[in-house]
């Protein structure tokens, strides 16, 4: 049972964006998972072809973070940062979002919730925006720039390996 | 490209008229079946002109039709907006779905080096 969820997005106000998705490991891995540079480094990576460059974190309340992607073969860098509001491990964060280039205006703000049962947790990410407007934007991001594409490859690529991967060891 | 300003400018619009609740629940009611103007009145406390209003920004968004016949015109769902923004959530869901599954092999890693959780967990399945 290696892929745990399906994530589930919904939009239950003008200004939030809600990602909920169940993982089979216990909370402590997922939480350490999003606050570990080398941790966070190997996953949240982008589309194809982009990596994580930069990642500092300061995991405290009035801490910041920042993440910086690059493009391997573009050159093309995107930068956002924040400040942690709320930190309850391994249960609760709380962060502001802000991208260097403006792409949207203001701040996010995120919470993230990890419910853990038999030793699966369920994640609930929850952005909220400063003006509808500004969630729309970032919802549509995703259609942007045949992103959507390249996605698919990569779920395509990640699917076939996970099951080669499930079937192999069988 | 004009065509993708006349998109997003049409989701605009979609989720304009979206953002309301009663323009919401007059949806739900017409996922149901066509309706008329006094039939979609009758379970809110607003009146037919506020309703006949809400209809208006709701047709205008191309989320209904309505018909010809002057004195019903009754209103059905169009389903291509609906479409549209599904497809928006769909490809921002896939955008994160690509980094959840990445999460889900690094989790599985990560169990495995754990003496207890990985007990019953056996070796391999690392990308």
């Amino acid at each position: 049972m290696k892929n745990a969820g399906t994530l589930v997005v919904t939009t239950p106000s003008d200004r939030e964006i809600v990602m909920t998705r169940v993982f089979d490991a216990p909370r402590d891995l997922v939480f350490d998972a999003h606050t570990k540079p080398q941790l966070l480094k190997r996953w949240l990576t982008g589309p194809d072809g982009w990596t994580m460059d930069v990642c500092d974190v300061d995991l405290r309340v009035g801490g910041t973070y920042r993440f910086v992607w690059r493009h391997a073969a573009g050159g093309s860098e995107m930068g956002m940062g924040g400040v942690y509001r709320e930190i309850v491990r391994p249960e609760c964060i709380v962060q502001t979002e802000r991208f260097d280039q403006a792409w949207y205006p203001g701040e996010g703000l995120g919470t993230l919730v990890l419910r853990e049962q038999d030793g699966r947790t369920t994640l609930t990410s929850t952005m909220l925006y400063e003006s509808k407007e500004t969630r729309d934007m970032v919802l549509k991001s995703g259609m942007e720039g045949g992103v959507s594409a390249s996605y698919d490859r990569l779920a395509t690529v990640l699917e076939s390996q996970i099951s080669g991967a499930t079937k192999g060891a069988a | 490209m004009a065509n993708n300003v006349n998109a997003a400018q049409r989701l605009d619009a979609t989720f304009a008229a979206l953002a309301d609740p009663t323009r919401r629940a007059i949806l739900a009611r017409l996922s149901l079946g066509e309706a008329s103007v006094s039939e979609l009145a009758r379970p809110f406390a607003i009146s037919q002109p506020a309703i006949s209003k809400h209809l208006k920004v709701l047709e205008e968004a191309g989320l209904i039709s309505r018909g010809r016949e002057a004195q019903k015109r009754p209103c059905r769902l169009v389903g291509k907006p609906l479409a549209d923004i599904s497809e928006w959530l769909e490809a921002y869901r896939r955008h994160w779905e690509g980094n959840f599954q990445r999460l889900d092999a690094l989790l599985d890693e990560l169990k495995a080096q754990e003496p207890q959780a990985g007990a019953e967990r056996p070796e391999g399945g690392s990308l």
